[in-house]
């Protein structure tokens, strides 16, 4: 999710399109994704190369390619869709890609950036949700086993107070700062203008690409992302909540997909010929 | 919130001539109960009790005994009964009877009645009883597994939210990957498949919920992983360590219908491309699978569909290709019990089971979907409504609609119907009731009007109101003062005066 608007907030989109692109080399499908871009800047008039959005001063990746599928764009990114998206009380019209149709083995992984405070992260420049909200938005997905596990990553600044208050079980909560300090960005480009990655995100995507999906790295390396040298900021994270150790919760098991297999050994016989068989 | 379920099971053993035992406790015919305790976890408790009732055949039945086969014994016994959903028949056949081949004791039907040969003791044959009427029925372990939610983790058998959840409907899409059609014209006339094969299966499976079935052609697809070229046997091999990741690549190309929010079954056909054939599937030991055929819980089955070679290199390209719908049919409808989680393996030996055909399913496999799914709706009915309570309690403000409340109190009432239809041991409204009961919660529960965006906390509240109302508030409480102090002075003063 990302909810910033205006254009000088280029590098929270770019932070969510390189999460979704990372997540989409590793397995999940685009049905599987709820993307939501609270503005447009790949097509945004200020935009000096357009229908581009990079995450690297070198250009080489343009992570708004052919297959992206926004599903909440521009002023549909609102703090109710969103709760609504997460405790699936949505209106009955709405289609299949904006929905969160995940049941009681479902792994979910939740990214968020853009603004945020002690205890609040802002949509739109008009809105908040509080960590409360999102706390009893959580519980409510808990009551009704919409997750099996859930991963929350939140690269705003004073990201850790977001997780503050979860009370639900199976959560684990990165944050790429603590309450008091602000994250910073990565990297201006002087091109196009604006800032293009935060910090904690670049980081973690180049954690990310070394990733494939038959890997065996876990949770704890995750942890280690981005020190304090690199981010000036201190990534926190919270692992109470969570029933496994780290050490054993694959990084696939949130941000790629591996499915369980069996092989089919049973058949069944068919008659081939029906007596008395009648076309439909 | 604590449930206490009775699961009730009216079974009916009769006894044919030669083969009462001697000591029976009383006389036939007589009536009987067995119960016993299942406890899932330290609130919810599940008790089942079968109802016996013990009796001699009747002169049709006898006559249906003297059949030569069990099988044919089965169909003659069907339409003496009027078997309702979840109600048994066990036949006792006389220990020297040669109904049953040698070795068996035990033959389950198509329908809902079974054979047992009589012999051994008493306890004995209770047991053996018992045992039968658990496998058509519902086991401590189906249960418990239907209630997965409600039973701590450890606790959980393997089965555990391995097969599908109960809902209302489900899609059930078939679709053909075809990655090389310049090499291979394949054709498959689905339609008819699935008038033949597929639509019985899935009109005995009706009452369970409503089935979409659609099919789709996609070309060019690959299975995201490269076999593996094994010269020994001059063929192709997928190690059973690289399925779980075939199938992600290919997801994002199936689609699904936009409408529809039921779970969607998908049902792969892969036809390998020229250069990658014969393509075999491996199993852990190395061994090749012989249905070439994988499934994944609560998603699908795939199945690799090999075209013989051409008979000389100079062949046109590309080689027609029928694909022979019933060996696929056997797979995949294989793997749709296997998805819904009837399966054969669990039977003693000595248990003979008679194949139900084109049916797919026999009567009692019907009855044990049907036993887990209407314990399964009624738990997650309670924990829908609980939460739903906890929720109101917790947020005073939340404005409850009419149409909500008369969901709420009508999936109440149906869950109720439903408990009782249980302990009565009629499962066919058990069963409907339930589902009418988890309708009507999870539209309550998932009402769009039920959004809370109101949380205020305190220090927002005194943010807000104190700088508003204090200013007012200074000149108001001074002149209150004031007018107080006047009034205290006045009443002072008539005292004073005189």
């Amino acid at each position: 999710v990302c909810t910033s608007r205006f254009w000088f907030n280029y590098r929270h989109v770019a932070n969510t399109l390189s999460v979704y692109r990372s997540v989409k080399r590793l397995g999940i499908p685009d049905s599987h994704i709820v993307l939501m871009l609270a503005d447009d800047m790949a097509c945004n008039p200020r935009n000096p190369k357009p229908a581009t959005v990079f995450s690297h001063k070198n250009m080489e990746l343009n992570v708004y390619g052919d297959d992206v599928e926004v599903d909440y764009r521009s002023y549909e990114v609102t703090v109710e869709n969103f709760l609504r998206v997460l405790t699936g009380r949505i209106p009955p019209s709405t289609p299949r890609s904006k929905r969160l149709l995940s049941d009681d083995r479902s792994n979910i992984l939740i990214y968020m950036t853009g603004h945020g405070g002690n205890g609040f992260l802002k949509f739109q420049d008009s809105e908040e949700i509080t960590n409360v909200e999102l706390a009893d938005a959580f519980e409510q997905m808990w009551q009704k086993r919409r997750y099996n596990e859930l991963l929350f990553i939140i690269d705003t600044c004073q990201g850790a107070s977001m997780y503050e208050r979860f009370y639900s079980p199976n959560i684990m909560a990165l944050a790429s700062s603590q309450v008091g300090e602000d994250s910073l960005s990565h990297q201006p480009d002087l091109g196009i203008g604006v800032h293009l990655m935060d910090r904690y995100t670049f980081y973690v995507l180049e954690f990310l690409e070394e990733i494939h999906p038959a890997s065996q790295t876990n949770m704890n390396d995750l942890f280690q992302v981005c020190p304090k040298s690199l981010c000036v900021s201190t990534p926190g994270h919270r692992t109470d909540l969570f029933q496994r150790d780290p050490q054993s919760v694959l990084i696939t098991d949130f941000f790629g997909s591996v499915r369980k297999v069996e092989i089919t050994t049973e058949t069944i016989s068919l008659d081939r010929d029906l007596a008395g068989f009648e076309s439909k | 919130a604590g449930a206490q379920f009775q699961l009730t099971v009216p079974v009916a053993v009769v006894f044919a001539p030669g083969s009462v035992p001697g000591d029976l406790p009383r006389p036939l015919p007589f009536r009987d109960a067995q119960e016993m305790e299942i406890s899932a976890n330290l609130r919810t408790s599940i008790t089942s009790r079968y109802e016996m009732v013990y009796r001699s055949t009747t002169a049709q039945e006898e006559a249906a005994l003297r059949a030569a086969t069990p099988r044919e014994a089965d169909a003659a016994l069907h339409p003496l009964q009027d078997a309702s959903l979840g109600a048994l028949t066990v036949y006792v056949v006389p220990e020297t009877s040669s109904l049953l081949p040698q070795g068996i004791s035990v033959y389950v039907g198509k329908h809902r009645n079974a054979l047992v040969r009589a012999g051994g003791s008493l306890a004995a044959f209770r047991t053996r009883l018992q045992q039968l009427t658990q496998v058509m029925s519902f086991t401590a372990s189906s249960i418990t597994t239907a209630l997965s939610d409600r039973v701590p983790d450890g606790r959980l058998g393997p089965d555990a939210r391995r097969h599908l959840k109960s809902s209302l409907g489900y899609e059930i899409t078939f679709s053909l990957l075809n990655p090389d059609p310049k090499s291979h014209a394949v054709d498959w006339d689905i339609e008819d498949a699935v008038n033949r094969y597929v639509q019985p299966v899935l009109d005995k499976l009706s009452l369970v919920a409503n089935f979409s079935v659609d099919s789709q052609i996609l070309y060019y697809a690959v299975l995201g992983v490269t076999p593996r070229f094994d010269k020994e046997s001059s063929s192709f091999l997928l190690s059973a360590h690289s399925l779980p990741h075939v199938i992600n690549p290919v997801e994002a190309r199936l689609g699904s219908s936009a409408a529809s929010l039921y779970p969607v079954l998908n049902f792969l056909l892969y036809v390998p491309e020229r250069s990658h054939s014969p393509l075999y599937i491996q199993d852990k030991d190395g061994a090749p699978v012989s249905t070439n055929a994988f499934h994944s819980p609560r998603w699908g089955g795939i199945m690799v569909y090999n075209v013989e070679a051409p008979p000389s290199p100079q062949a046109a390209l590309p080689l027609h290709v029928d694909v022979d719908m019933v060996r696929v049919m056997e797979v995949f409808l294989a793997q749709l019990r296997l998805l819904f989680g009837l399966s054969r393996e669990e039977l003693p030996p000595e248990f003979m089971v008679e194949s139900p055909g084109n049916e797919g399913l026999a009567d009692w496999e019907l009855d044990r979907l049907l036993w887990a799914h209407t314990v399964e709706n009624i738990a997650t009915v309670s924990t829908t409504l609980t939460s739903l309570a906890q929720l109101l309690d917790k947020i005073g403000n939340i404005v409850i609609k009419d149409d909500v409340a008369s969901e709420v109190y009508q999936a109440v009432a149906s869950v109720q119907s439903a408990m009782a239809e249980l302990a009565t041991g009629h499962l066919h409204s058990a069963f409907q009731a339930s589902k009418e009961a988890v309708t009507s919660s999870e539209r309550a529960f998932f009402d769009p009007s039920l959004l809370h965006l109101l949380y205020f906390p305190d220090d927002q509240k005194f943010a807000i109101y104190i700088p508003l109302f204090l200013p007012m508030a200074v000149p108001i409480l001074l002149s209150l003062a004031k007018i107080v102090r006047e009034a205290r002075q006045h009443k002072k003063e008539p005292t004073k005066m005189d």
